[in-house]
């Protein structure tokens, strides 16, 4: 993870690292924070947790984002701070709804120079966002909205499993990875395990993201920590509710940092100190899909 | 339903009672949109009660859920396991709710107007908010494309505003006659708010799209109603009583949906 991130992300970069409540890669964002990367453009739907630490952590000085919140517990603290009242820092923001967001990925991925949409009618959102455009149908059939092309310098991912040429395979729900992976220059991909080529073509139609377009694959279990990872392990909701009240206070929420992110060499250390109980409690029951039979054609 | 527990004996919360009246409005209803907060307990409410074949979707990509256990967040696993489809956000708003297969928008809101206008953006101006709130996430295409607009929201002054400071999602707009022409005009397949949901009572819309109070929550009365509004109601001339939630109703709250009390306290 070190070298990949020294590599891959630089110092005034648009980086995303999507996933939707489900695969947050956690274990990237905060070796960005240790890397003290700066000048960042932070790309996300849902800025969740991983967003309010690394802008607590001053990698960032832009966020675009739909929604902005710890999912079923309430506001992120550092980052609500920084719009509110610029202290400790003053932070940008360029806001879209969901399918603005994703629109925009797909657009970046398909190099469009924009996505139509029926959104934003009559809403404050366009006139908060300038980007968001009313235009005609060039086939006469009334108005829509458009949203620009985003295209990240550098996407991050988390998945179940991917090989080692960065043919990657997630289940349960997809977000909008594959249009970030697609529409970005670079592309990072984390993994609950390294599988062998062979397991990737036995079950083709679970791959979202081709090799082709990877650049690094990281091996790193339980790096969506306190995110989910379906099948491997549960949202760990202890922590989203904790992290209310630690990123109420700048004080507490750079307290937390220090012992959390800077204070620890890698992911392995940070799993140390969470604790195998901590860990082995969120393990899910078990429930296989069926499989299919592909058939064997010569 | 089995028999209803009175007001006094067994008792019950007026976020009960919410939660309670929201779901017994999906009666009926065949695909719901499902936002995030308290729109999330009713519909999975609604689910196990009055509406047991309706479809629950959910923006993070899933149709047809079947959640074990109340999602602690609209991007839960249980609503991936047993569910009918797994879909890409992209598939989800393109196909599903732009392409007109959703019946209800299911929204909480932090500001609503008597027209049902939304605002969860911004407490005071946009630049610089006195609140900043968490924004659209898919509540804004949702209002505009599902077919009609349930809301589920706690009344008071600071919520029923006179003027919302942001418009996230637009509702009956300035009144019914232009919200129904700039629909026509520009092709929206909803035709917005029909009922808004609160600890209170039941309001739904009339003739000139503004809100109308039919229903009055047990125990609620029209001066709490009147004293946790920024305008003058519009009230019906003769308001019904909610009817109290049953003790399934209360069971599966407190015993399956709820059981830390983080919605209904």
């Amino acid at each position: 993870m070190r070298d990949a991130i020294a590599d891959l992300v630089r110092d005034g970069d648009t980086v995303a690292i999507e996933g939707f409540t489900h695969l947050i890669s956690f274990a990237a964002g905060h070796e960005i924070i240790r890397q003290r990367k700066r000048d960042l453009t932070l790309a996300r739907l849902t800025p969740d947790l991983i967003y309010d630490q690394m802008i607590a952590g001053g990698v960032a000085r832009k966020l675009i984002f739909s929604w902005l919140g710890n999912p079923g517990v309430g506001g992120l603290g550092a980052i609500r701070r920084r719009i509110e009242t610029g202290e400790p820092a003053h932070l940008e923001i360029e806001e879209y709804s969901h399918f603005g967001m994703v629109g925009r990925y797909t657009a970046g991925a398909s190099n469009l120079p924009f996505f139509p949409l029926r959104s934003y009618f009559e809403t404050d959102m366009p006139v908060a966002n300038p980007l968001i455009r009313e235009i005609e149908s060039p086939y006469g059939d009334g108005k829509v909205y458009a949203v620009p092309p985003l295209k990240p310098d550098v996407t991050i991912v988390h998945a179940q499993r991917a090989d080692a040429h960065g043919n990657t395979q997630v289940w349960g729900l997809l977000g909008c990875q594959k249009e970030a992976a697609f529409a970005a220059d670079r592309v990072i991909v984390v993994v609950e395990e390294l599988v062998d080529e062979a397991v990737i073509r036995a079950d083709p139609n679970r791959t979202i993201i081709p090799g082709l377009i990877v650049d690094a694959v990281v091996v790193e279990p339980y790096g969506a920590h306190p995110s989910y990872v379906q099948g491997a392990y549960d949202r760990d909701n202890r922590f989203y509710l904790d992290w209310d009240a630690i990123t109420r206070d700048e004080a507490t929420t750079q307290e937390w940092l220090n012992s959390w992110v800077y204070g620890l060499d890698d992911r392995g250390a940070y799993l140390e100190k969470l604790g195998a109980d901590r860990i082995a409690g969120l393990r899910p029951g078990s429930a296989p899909s069926g499989s299919v039979d592909y058939g064997d054609y010569r | 339903m089995s028999e209803v527990v009175p007001v006094g004996a067994a008792g019950f919360s007026k976020s009960e009672m919410m939660i309670v009246a929201a779901a017994r409005e999906l009666a009926g209803q065949r695909v719901c949109f499902v936002g995030v907060g308290l729109p999330n307990i009713a519909v999975n409410l609604a689910k196990r009660t009055v509406a047991p074949d309706l479809e629950l979707v959910y923006e993070a990509g899933v149709f047809g859920a079947e959640p074990a256990r109340l999602p602690l967040s609209i991007g839960d696993p249980t609503i991936v396991t047993g569910s009918i489809a797994v879909v890409s956000m992209y598939e989800l708003f393109s196909f599903y709710l732009q392409g007109g297969l959703v019946d209800v928008g299911f929204l909480g809101a932090a500001q609503i107007d008597r027209f049902g206008n939304i605002n969860t953006t911004v407490i005071g101006d946009y630049a610089h908010p006195k609140t900043r709130l968490p924004g659209s996430g898919g509540a804004c295409e949702i209002a505009i494309n599902a077919r009609q607009i349930f809301v589920i929201m706690r009344q008071s002054a600071r919520s029923f505003v006179e003027r919302i400071d942001f418009r996230t999602s637009a509702g009956n707009l300035g009144g019914a006659e232009k919200a129904e022409r700039i629909r026509r005009e520009q092709g929206w397949l909803g035709r917005g708010p029909s009922v808004v949901v609160t600890d209170l009572g039941i309001w739904h819309f009339d003739e000139n799209g503004e809100m109308r109070l039919d229903s009055l929550h047990p125990g609620a009365t029209l001066d709490e109603v009147r004293a946790t509004i920024g305008w003058d109601p519009h009230v019906a001339p003769s308001v019904a009583v909610t009817p109290a939630p049953s003790r399934e109703e209360l069971r599966l709250i407190r015993e399956e949906l709820d059981p830390g009390g983080t919605y209904t306290k």
